[in-house]
């Protein structure tokens, strides 16, 4: 891993750290995020981690800003274990709130269960938040279940939607437009104002989904209303 | 109590402040006034914080009653404003007397005006901010990211300062062309060298398609060379070029993230006076460099200290 630090506007720079999308790049980036937290204070206006990059705004003078970034990844080492908690989100899995679900088994050739399955197995690490407040960007589920996104967006995805778009995986946290494949919903609220935090997922985090029933969905509060019927 | 009703209003219409921050890791956008100089100067005109919540109101037709006498101020845009039919300039403070009504009612000159009250609008702080986010849904007078209707109240607290005007000297000049303050990003090499030419030689025009996400720019095709991008953090001002060529300014509501490769970005101040263009308006881009943008600001800023 080598830092590079990039101008990208008036009063932020971009620090790159990795070329690709990987998970083996989370443990640097949480790291790499303390330390610049902790480095700018109260000067730093704002961090935005993604896959590969962390963007710093800041109000100091960009030189300094700059130097400062320098100094605080001296010697950088890896966060492998405080950093990033771990969630299990309940995913009620089926074709009516997951229209996607069949297509992706059809196209496959393998069952609706064993989809949910490999979607259902592996813990994904929260890779960025963005599009909108709370959506993390997850993966990377298994190649078997990659799926372009929809060649036309739904106008209306549904809040707790779980979707797939090429190797990624998401919840959308409120009704939105929205081009992922959909394979079921969650009774999980993803974004919430009243939440210290706001957000359930954080950058870095790490989340496993759980298959649950349509009762179990109802119990936690799911809404199994169709796509377009949600207010 | 209500001291302003609203009698007309717009999608357009808007309560906002400086913006939201420290908040664009969980995908929360910036918001805030778009045009951030007219913003200061209006609460300035009455002693507020300069980033205290203002009503931007986009294009006119906006109006309010006053329920009992008060002062407020105007900045920005000359949307041909009244108090009942009197034609008031902006860049002032102003009485209104109970019962009075202001008007903003179309564009002479600039798009977008900024109301200021004594000790600002009086709203629902949403993740440290009440800038208005429609998309998101937060921010506004009740928080759920309305835009202002008609029908609703408008309160504030301060007390009514002496009037008082923005000296003529300081006041921005809205002119037909602007030459916007460009800061070269890292990936600018990555276009053909007749690209970058075009782009800081060409005029471009303001397309239709624009909001507060984003203002579309018509003008030569650019051609991007390097590698598809990884989505990243998307700064104030982002000049990104989609595979169209046509460039695209990211303002206050813009997405948090995306991977579309980017000029640079238009500073503060080319934005405050990119968002007082219609659409149809030609621009034109200077490129400049990161600390010279800022050392320029700082000295901009000086005004308020």
């Amino acid at each position: 891993m080598k830092v590079r630090v990039e101008v990208v506007a008036i009063d932020s720079l971009m620090v790159r750290l990795f070329d690709t999308i990987d998970e083996a790049n989370m443990p640097w980036m949480l790291a790499a995020s303390q330390r610049l937290s902790a480095a700018f204070m109260k000067h730093l206006v704002d961090l935005v981690p993604s896959y590969t990059t962390l963007m710093v705004q800041f109000d100091l003078p960009p030189a300094q800003a700059r130097a400062l970034i320098t100094q605080a990844l001296e010697g950088l080492q890896p966060d492998t274990g405080s950093g990033g908690r771990r969630h299990e989100i309940p995913v009620w899995y089926d074709a009516s709130v997951g229209p996607e679900l069949p297509v992706l088994a059809a196209r496959t050739g393998l069952s609706e269960q064993e989809v949910i399955r490999l979607h259902s197995e592996r813990e994904y690490p929260v890779f960025a938040l963005g599009f909108a407040p709370g959506f993390g960007f997850m993966g990377l589920v298994d190649e078997r279940l990659a799926s372009p996104r929809l060649s036309t967006p739904r106008k209306r995805v549904a809040a707790g939607s779980v979707g797939i778009a090429e190797r990624q995986t998401a919840a959308y946290p409120a009704v939105s437009p929205g081009g992922w494949n959909l394979i079921g919903r969650t009774p999980v609220r993803l974004f919430d104002r009243e939440r210290e935090g706001y957000s359930l997922l954080q950058p870095g985090d790490r989340v496993r989904f759980v298959a649950v029933s349509h009762a179990e969905f109802k119990a936690l509060g799911g809404n199994d209303s169709p796509l377009e019927a949600q207010a | 109590m209500t001291q302003l009703k609203i009698e007309a209003s717009t999608a357009l219409c808007q309560l906002q402040d400086a913006g939201r921050f420290g908040v664009r890791h969980l995908g929360v956008t910036q918001g805030g006034a778009l045009d951030w100089v007219a913003m200061n100067w209006a609460n300035w005109l009455l002693g507020n914080p300069l980033g205290a919540p203002v009503i931007e109101v986009a294009l006119g037709g906006f109006s309010v009653v006053a329920e009992q006498d008060c002062v407020l101020a105007l900045a920005g845009a000359d949307l041909d404003a009244r108090v009942d039919d009197q034609p008031l300039a902006p860049w002032r403070s102003f009485a209104l007397a109970k019962g009075q009504r202001l008007t903003l009612r179309q564009p002479k000159q600039g798009v977008r005006a900024y109301l200021a009250a004594p000790g600002g609008f009086q709203a629902e702080t949403v993740l440290g901010s009440c800038a208005t986010v429609v998309r998101e849904a937060l921010g506004g007078i009740d928080g759920r990211g309305e835009a202002l209707g008609k029908g609703q109240g408008l309160t504030f607290a301060g007390s009514s300062p002496a009037l008082r005007e923005v000296p003529e000297a300081l006041r921005p000049v809205y002119s037909a062309k602007p030459v916007l303050d460009l800061v070269m990003g890292a990936q600018i090499g990555d276009f053909s060298g007749m690209s970058l030419f075009e782009a800081f030689n060409s005029d471009w025009t303001l397309d239709s398609r624009a909001d507060r996400m984003g203002i579309r720019l018509l003008g030569p095709q650019l051609v991007y060379q390097g590698a598809p991008m990884i989505s990243e953090g998307i700064p104030l001002g982002a000049v990104q070029v989609p595979p169209d060529g046509q460039p695209i300014v990211l303002l206050n509501d813009r997405q948090t993230i995306g991977g579309y490769p980017r000029l640079g970005a238009l500073t503060p101040l080319a934005l405050a006076q990119l968002a007082q263009c219609m659409p149809g308006a030609g621009v034109r881009f200077r490129a400049v460099v990161q600390e010279e943008a800022w050392r320029e600001k700082q000295a901009f800023n000086a005004y308020w200290v």
